[in-house]
């Protein structure tokens, strides 16, 4: 199964040789058994840089087959820069279908974002993982974090909400805000904003998280807990605007701030340029309906 | 019958550095309550020894039980690494000469307090926070202090905040190494009479390792001195510093008595 | 008779010889230009510009031909011949709001006045060997670039204004302001400690990229971490004006390329503070733009005592940090280890012997 390169060479579909690829189905598999655990892969050299989604891609093109659907989104908008490059590195190595349509994608690739529309089952989705470890800012070695996660020795985490609550009488992660997979594992969503946390718990999805650079690969299967970590009197919350979507009206979706001049001038959108479009159309078919 | 029980049992322990003994065929038992005071000069072997007793170095030889709170004695180098860890944060405190070793520097004092409390699965903010003011005071350090980061505090109050963090979840037994080496004597006095007056209240059990004969006069029941890796004289504290045998102690008292 | 081995002269003069035939290689093979190399091995000139804080480009390719493409040892040709030149004048600080823009990109908005251009970059290629450029004298097809919103538009505004500026005028990132005293020049007062961040920079901007790199990433692995976004990077022109006494205004001299790269980094505030973005500054000749972020964070890591964070990690640690960044020294000093050192190693010997019989003689005395 090869796809011919632009120069007479040629790649194999979706750019990994097989065996690569049934080496990362196998760590999905495992990550899939110990939902949140962190497991360890032998990460192949690709032909982007290290902490622009090498883990992301190696995942997908895994899983990835001539039937599926492929979304890509950056930031949760299908047209920025990572995005198109990644979906076209895809186009090119597997010929498979591509969508904008978050409904239907039956593999969606995503850095820092989840899609406003609700998941579904059978659908896949891809993070992107700069970062695997949640214990790395209390403690960088990885020989103590793995012993951590092996006794289960989460405490210090709360340590350091406790010192934002303190500080700021708030919590103040803002982004990548640590959750705790199927009452076990703790785990870092990727840096996806918490206004997604909630969408993480029972997702009938399948999510899968690959780090290409720090080589693992980990995993929340459909309809797992995924509990994001708080006090009892200081629960979770998330992310809320006093804006709505200056395009389409939206008051659910996460917001992007755009600077539109030098004098202070800001605009809000939908960072989900997907739902954002959707919901506009489904706007103007409204109106004409109306009319 | 648990009072018939020592709360650690050390028998024969010894470690080598090399062929180098770092301490040799140390045996002792420590009661509930009981405060054991270790001497000698640096390099006697008593930190070595400290060390083995508080599972943070395997000796060579000999056994550390410990009995735990469901009254079982439990060899220490035997336990799983989950049961040790846990041991060593909830049931058992060390209080490091340098108080920089014992705290986060990079959090705040409550948090400090609040960090065994979270590990062992306290989840309401407002009681740990509750909690560390009452042990701040205990300590005698302003409640008001509770957000500031510990390099702001003198090096007697790093010290009671490190002895806070380690007695905020009732420990049974704390080991202490030279706690008040490094401060000033006036903060020295007031240490050891905060500590004397916490260890009595919370009956608590003490390895004390230190080279000031003045801290074990002041807060040890029993006495233990350290040459060369071995123990040369032990009995009541009293006693030894009074009536020294060993011609090591009587040249460490004399020494004192000079100084 | 045994006689030691003399003629070092004779030596260097050799190996200078063969020095001088591998460095010109094959003679059957053209011999490399120093137009060809400042205009088709751009990056590795403009490093060595950086490292040897000199603007000459042509200087700079004749000290990688000079060097074999040994980058290091150009940095050390080029700041050799640095430090032999006059000096006439100081510039006017350089303004980089007033730079022509060629490539701008923030990874914090994503639109803004001027918009994003990603100008000439190797981000999002496909890094694939393009085989085509095997063939000589052939162009490789030029893919048409992508870009995140429009391609450069031909009424591209004169001033773009700089993220950080947008931010300051909000009130949320702290304002770096000058303090009007003249920065210390580190090429002729020698550093001392603790070091001002103006002296920081200088010793920063003269780095080992790579050295500065492993650092810069330790800082994004938990080793002194500084939340760090990339507020801005923008590369371009830039005038270098003088102010000569007797005129009442000054005058431009010439353009310099440069790479300007601004993170904006977590800062919780104290009690006097509130809490507001802080910056990490990073400045490269030409397009140093790897060095320029590396810079960024590695400043605003040094920045660690004077925000009234604990510094525990390599990358907070000034001391650490400009003592060892200077790749002329690193590798001056690595490799002296190269030279004689026969007598320290003669007195070594006769220790060890003498401890090794001591201990035979305990071992026996012990059986």
């Amino acid at each position: 199964m090869t796809t011919p390169d632009s120069r007479g060479g040629s790649y194999n579909f979706a750019y990994l040789d097989e065996q690569s690829k049934r080496m990362i189905r196998r760590a999905i598999l495992k990550a899939v058994a110990l939902p949140g655990y962190q497991v360890p892969f032998g990460g192949r050299e690709m032909p982007m840089p290290h902490g622009w989604g090498t883990g992301g891609i190696q995942v997908t093109a895994s899983i990835i087959g001539r039937d599926d659907v492929l979304k890509v989104i950056d930031q949760g908008a299908d047209d920025t820069t990572n995005a198109v490059s990644i979906r076209n590195f895809f186009l090119r190595t597997t010929g498979v279908a591509t969508t904008e349509r978050t409904a239907d994608a039956s593999i969606i690739q995503t850095r820092h974002r989840m899609p406003e529309r609700k998941l579904q089952e059978g659908q896949i989705m891809v993070f992107q993982v700069p970062i695997p470890e949640p214990l790395r800012w209390l403690e960088p070695r990885e020989s103590e974090t793995r012993t951590m996660h092996a006794l289960a020795e989460y405490g210090i985490m709360h340590v350091r909400l406790y010192e934002d609550i303190a500080r700021l009488g708030r919590i103040a992660t803002a982004y990548d805000y640590p959750v705790q997979v199927n009452g076990r594992y703790l785990m870092r969503p990727s840096p996806i904003p918490k206004f997604d946390n909630p969408k993480l718990d029972r997702n009938p999805a399948l999510l899968l998280f690959g780090a290409g650079r720090e080589k693992r690969i980990y995993a929340v299967p459909p309809y797992t807990d995924v509990k994001s970590l708080d006090f009892e009197d200081h629960p979770f919350e998330v992310q809320s605007w006093d804006h709505t979507c200056a395009l389409c009206g939206a008051d659910d979706s996460f917001l992007d701030e755009i600077v539109t001049d030098d004098k202070g001038g800001r605009m809000f959108v939908c960072s989900d340029t997907d739902y954002c479009a959707e919901r506009r159309t489904a706007d103007g078919a409204n109106a004409e309906a109306a009319e | 019958m648990s009072a018939d029980l020592p709360l650690l049992r050390v028998s024969q322990v010894s470690h080598f550095y090399g062929d180098r003994a770092g301490c040799r065929d140390v045996s002792f038992d420590l009661w509930p309550g009981e405060i054991i005071g270790i001497v000698g000069e640096s390099g006697s072997g008593k930190t070595t020894l400290l060390n083995c007793l508080s599972a943070r170095l395997q000796p060579s030889h000999g056994r550390v039980i410990y009995r735990d709170r469901s009254e079982v004695m439990r060899d220490i180098y035997a336990l799983g690494e989950a049961e040790r860890r846990f041991l060593t944060r909830t049931d058992w405190g060390f209080v490091h000469q340098n108080p920089r070793d014992g705290l986060r520097l990079g959090v705040t004092a409550g948090a400090n307090i609040g960090e065994r409390l979270m590990a062992v699965g306290t989840r309401h903010y407002g009681n740990i926070r509750d909690t560390a003011r009452d042990w701040l005071g205990r300590v005698e350090i302003d409640a008001a202090r509770i957000d500031d980061l510990p390099p702001a505090f003198s090096g007697g109050m790093q010290q009671r905040l490190q002895i806070a963090r380690n007695l905020v979840t009732a420990p049974r037994l704390v080991f202490m190494d030279e706690p008040t080496g490094g401060l000033d004597v006036s903060v020295q006095a007031r240490l050891l009479d905060l500590l004397r007056d916490l260890v009595t209240r919370l009956k608590l059990s003490v390895v004390l390792v230190t080279h000031d004969l003045a801290v074990v006069r002041l807060l040890a029941h029993r006495l233990m001195v350290m040459q060369r890796g071995r123990v040369v004289e032990e009995g009541l504290t009293d006693q030894v510093l009074d009536d020294p045998h060993h011609p090591y102690t009587q040249l460490l008292v004399s020494s004192v008595l000079q100084a | 008779m045994y006689v030691a081995v003399k003629g070092g002269e004779k030596a260097i003069a050799g190996a200078h010889r063969l020095l001088a035939e591998e460095r010109r290689g094959d003679p059957a093979v053209p011999e490399i230009s120093l137009d060809q190399i400042e205009q088709q091995l751009s990056f590795a000139v403009d490093r060595v510009m950086s490292e040897g804080s000199l603007y000459d480009p042509e200087l700079a390719a004749l000290a990688i031909k000079q060097a074999r493409g040994d980058l290091v040892e150009a940095v050390f040709l080029l700041r050799a011949y640095r430090t032999t030149l006059p000096r006439f004048a100081d510039s006017l600080p350089i303004d980089t709001a007033d730079m022509a823009v060629r490539r701008r990109v923030s990874a914090i908005f994503k639109d803004l006045p001027g918009g994003q251009m990603l100008g000439p970059t190797f981000d999002y290629t496909l890094r694939l060997l393009d085989f085509s450029l095997m063939a000589e004298g052939k162009p490789a097809d030029i893919e048409v670039p992508m870009s995140a919103s429009d391609p450069m538009p031909a009424d591209a505004p004169a001033q773009m204004p700089r993220v950080t500026d947008l931010l300051v005028a909000d009130g949320i990132l702290a304002a770096e302001t000058d303090d009007g005293e003249r920065p210390a020049d580190i090429t002729r007062i020698p550093l001392s400690f603790p070091a001002d961040r103006a002296t920081r920079l200088q010793a920063l901007a003269r780095g080992d990229e790579g050295f500065l790199l492993g650092l810069g990433y330790s800082t994004q692995r938990g080793y002194g971490r500084s939340h760090p976004f990339a507020g801005e990077i923008r590369m371009g022109d830039v005038a270098v004006e003088l102010q000569p006494e007797e005129l009442p205004f000054p005058i431009e001299i010439g353009d310099i390329e440069l790479t300007e790269c601004q993170m904006v980094n977590q800062y919780k505030g104290d009690a006097e503070n509130p809490p507001q973005f802080t910056r990490g500054y990073g400045l490269a000749f030409g397009q140093g733009e790897r060095k320029a972020m590396a810079m960024a964070l590695v400043d605003r890591a040094l920045r660690a005592e004077e925000l009234g964070e604990v510094a525990t990690s390599p990358a907070q640690d000034a001391e650490f940090v400009l003592s060892h960044c200077d790749n002329l020294e690193a590798s001056g000093f690595v490799q002296h280890l190269k030279l004689p050192h026969y007598v320290d190693f003669q007195a070594e010997l006769s220790t060890l012997r003498a401890l090794r019989a001591a201990h035979a003689k305990r071992a026996e005395a012990a059986e």
